[in-house]
């Protein structure tokens, strides 16, 4: 039954990060969702201490508007001051995670949060904190319901929201010319992201977020073209990655989100080098 | 403040190639090296780790170059494939190795955040020789590097050995990071090698000087770091190393001469300010010529009926041409002084001057050269002026057969 859980929960948020990096790939954003995983941790930290609890809707509001302050730092430094992106992405993200241990080193007595937990979670303790009603009957672990929330979410954002960003990921000319705003889509994308992090923070840690939201698109990216497929396909991967990576991690007494990524990243290995060697084999022929 | 000068220096070369966030995956990778080493030599001596960080950080390279080149993913995403594929690997070694209970394995996790001040005197004595050895490369091969950066197609046709030198580049790139990471840990890594360049790279266009620059932001914030966790022990001294940078680099944003944004700031608000005084200027000249009376008074109602401004706008226009003494004030009314008439012909001159110009060199049509001589009469310089003048002869008239005033 634990593995079960843990599984359950691992799919969940992979597909969740599988949908939303696929978008991040195609438009060129991987790394802004590294980025944001590192920097919604101040967001966390001054949530948590305004709000007092480890409530998730607080740390939700606050991971979300760090999430959105990243961007929007990242774009400034960006447009209005001619410095190159990649050194824009890396100047924020690391002062923001700075701030962020800062913080949590200020308020050690009081922050319920470590540093370790923050940067590679503990997806192992997930069927330890259950949701019992009121009535005392076992709902099953807390952090499935949230996940399970956070998927649907997701799904009715792309679902409704499936040719706004379709248009502007490939063609943002185009949008604008079609009045369709741009900025709003980049915005709820990357509120999106944000949330997608912090819900992923407590069971799988930062490190892993990065991980699930890039290696399963990109690996689907080297197989399709077609937006569906990839979408499909990199959900697929995300599941056997988080199936993998359970049996891996209990193989060698590991953590769970390291293994994950691990099988993450031989899954990417394997499906370029098969690449690799279709291309041989059809430029010889 | 050795680490953070000798990061800063490598960290200049990175950024000039476009390949700041290389540093991050690099810094990433270095774990599981840092684990296998550990696992293999079973110790914890500082130059076994490195030796093994050094062998998995430049896999990470290898992987990235080969992901970019072989398939259509972007750099960024091979990027983010590896740095979070390899940590991943780290963290499961890391942990493996933690709850495989060997005793002496405590303190390795130190490396995701750091200890710089908490070294020993073994690992200081390390991390300097090799801090100074990169130091050293950097000194040597100053110019091929600062060739490669800039212009590696033309470094190639001279004959230097291009790839060779990107060899030695990416080694003393992931050498630093080794070293670095010691004092920073992963995650901040990255910090030590993209913001110093990227502050530096605000305050100069030469790479020595932009070196210097840098060398001085990192060393200055490893002090400053440094200090604060050693005065307030709880302080993890990493993130306020990067906490120091940053508030240096972004302060460098804000406040650089010429290239920073405030400075950017200042400049548009000058030019808005000379085109509004100009623009307030010309107005009394056309008034004047309209009615033949140059020095006439005018009320603010006829200025703004006259042309397309805002009350605000005037009014502020106003009231700085009077403090350049170019507009007298007489009860309600204004009137244009004689250096104040003198710089509207000028203003006016180049306006019809340029529609001249595009009308007989370009042979566009007189009522399609207004526009463009309303934007670029502000901007002619007196070179250009001459320039035009002496190109055009002299003309008396412009194609709207409105004079043009010289002034004597």
């Amino acid at each position: 039954m634990e593995a079960f859980w843990i599984i359950l929960v691992g799919s969940l948020i992979a597909v969740s990060c599988a949908l939303l990096g696929s978008y991040l790939i195609l438009r060129k954003m991987a790394m802004v969702g590294d980025a944001i995983s590192h920097a919604v941790l101040p967001g966390i930290v001054i949530a948590y201490l305004l709000s007092g609890s480890r409530e998730t809707l607080p740390m939700l509001v606050g991971a979300a508007a760090l999430g959105v302050l990243t961007t929007v730092l990242i774009e400034l430094f960006h447009k209005k001051s001619n410095l190159q992106m990649d050194a824009s992405i890396g100047i924020t993200f690391t002062w923001l995670f700075a701030i962020g241990i800062i913080l949590i080193s200020l308020f050690a007595g009081q922050v319920d949060l470590d540093q370790d937990c923050v940067l590679y979670g503990e997806i192992a303790y997930v069927p330890l904190d259950l949701w019992i009603t009121e009535s005392g009957y076992n709902m099953g672990p807390r952090t499935v319901w949230i996940a399970s929330g956070l998927l649907l979410l997701l799904l009715l954002f792309i679902w409704r929201g499936y040719k706004g960003l379709f248009i502007t990921t490939f063609n943002e000319e185009f949008a604008k010319a079609l009045g369709i705003g741009v900025a709003f889509w980049h915005y709820a994308l990357m509120g999106a992201v944000s949330l997608t992090t912090v819900i992923s923070f407590e069971s799988v840690g930062a490190i892993l977020v990065v991980a699930l939201l890039i290696v399963p698109p990109a690996t689907a990216y080297l197989i399709t073209t077609d937006l569906k497929k990839m979408l499909l396909l990199s959900s697929i991967f995300g599941i056997l990655s988080a199936i993998g990576g359970y049996y891996l991690a209990s193989l060698i007494n590991g953590s769970i989100a390291g293994a994950i990524a691990s099988v993450a990243g031989f899954l990417f290995l394997c499906v370029w080098v098969l690449e690799l060697l279709r291309k041989k084999r059809v430029i010889s022929i | 403040m050795l680490l953070g000068a000798s990061a800063a220096i490598v960290g200049c070369f990175s950024f000039l190639r476009k390949r700041a966030l290389v540093g991050d995956a690099i810094a990433h990778s270095i774990l599981p090296g840092v684990c296998l080493a550990f696992m293999v030599s079973g110790s914890k001596n500082p130059l076994y780790l490195i030796i093994g960080a050094f062998i998995t950080g430049w896999l990470s390279l290898l992987l990235i170059d080969g992901i970019t080149r072989t398939t259509k993913l972007k750099s960024d995403t091979a990027i983010g494939i590896i740095l979070s594929v390899f940590f991943g690997v780290g963290i499961l070694l890391l942990t493996s190795i933690q709850h495989s209970g060997n005793a002496s394995q405590a303190g390795l996790d130190k490396f995701l955040f750091g200890k710089a001040a908490s070294l020993t005197k073994d690992d200081v004595y390390v991390f300097g020789t090799i801090a100074a050895i990169l130091i050293l490369v950097v000194i040597l091969f100053y110019k091929e590097f600062k060739l490669i950066s800039f212009n590696p197609d033309y470094a190639k046709v001279i004959g230097l050995p291009v790839r060779f030198l990107e060899f030695m580049l990416a080694t003393i790139t992931v050498l630093a990071v080794a070293v670095g990471i010691q004092a920073v840990g992963v995650v901040l890594m990255a910090a030590l090698l993209i913001t110093p360049a990227s502050g530096a790279r605000f305050w100069t266009d030469k790479l020595g000087v932009m070196i210097l620059i840098a060398t001085f932001f990192g060393a200055i914030s490893g002090f400053l770091g440094s200090y604060i966790s050693y005065v307030a022990p709880a302080m993890p001294t990493g993130p306020w190393i990067v906490m120091c940078l940053s508030l240096l680099t972004v302060g460098s944003i804000w406040f650089a001469p010429k290239t920073g944004m405030l400075a950017r700031f200042r400049v548009q608000q000058d030019n808005q300010r000379k085109i509004l005084i100009e623009n307030v200027l010309k107005l009394f000249y056309h008034l004047g010529e309209k009615d033949g009376g140059f020095k006439k008074q005018r009320s603010i109602k006829v200025l703004l009926a006259t042309r397309d401004l805002r009350m605000k706008e005037l009014k502020r226009g106003l009231l700085l041409l009077k403090k350049e003494n170019w507009l007298r004030k007489k009860g309600d009314h204004w009137v244009i002084t004689e250096s104040g008439l003198n710089e509207a012909k000028r203003v006016i001159k180049l306006h019809r001057l340029w529609e001249m110009y595009l009308n007989q060199r370009l042979k566009l049509e007189p009522d399609h050269v207004h526009n463009d001589a309303e934007a670029i009469e502000h901007i002619i310089t007196p070179e250009l002026e001459r320039q035009l003048e002496k190109e055009l002869n002299y003309p008396t008239k412009d194609p709207h057969q409105s004079t043009i005033p010289y002034v004597e």
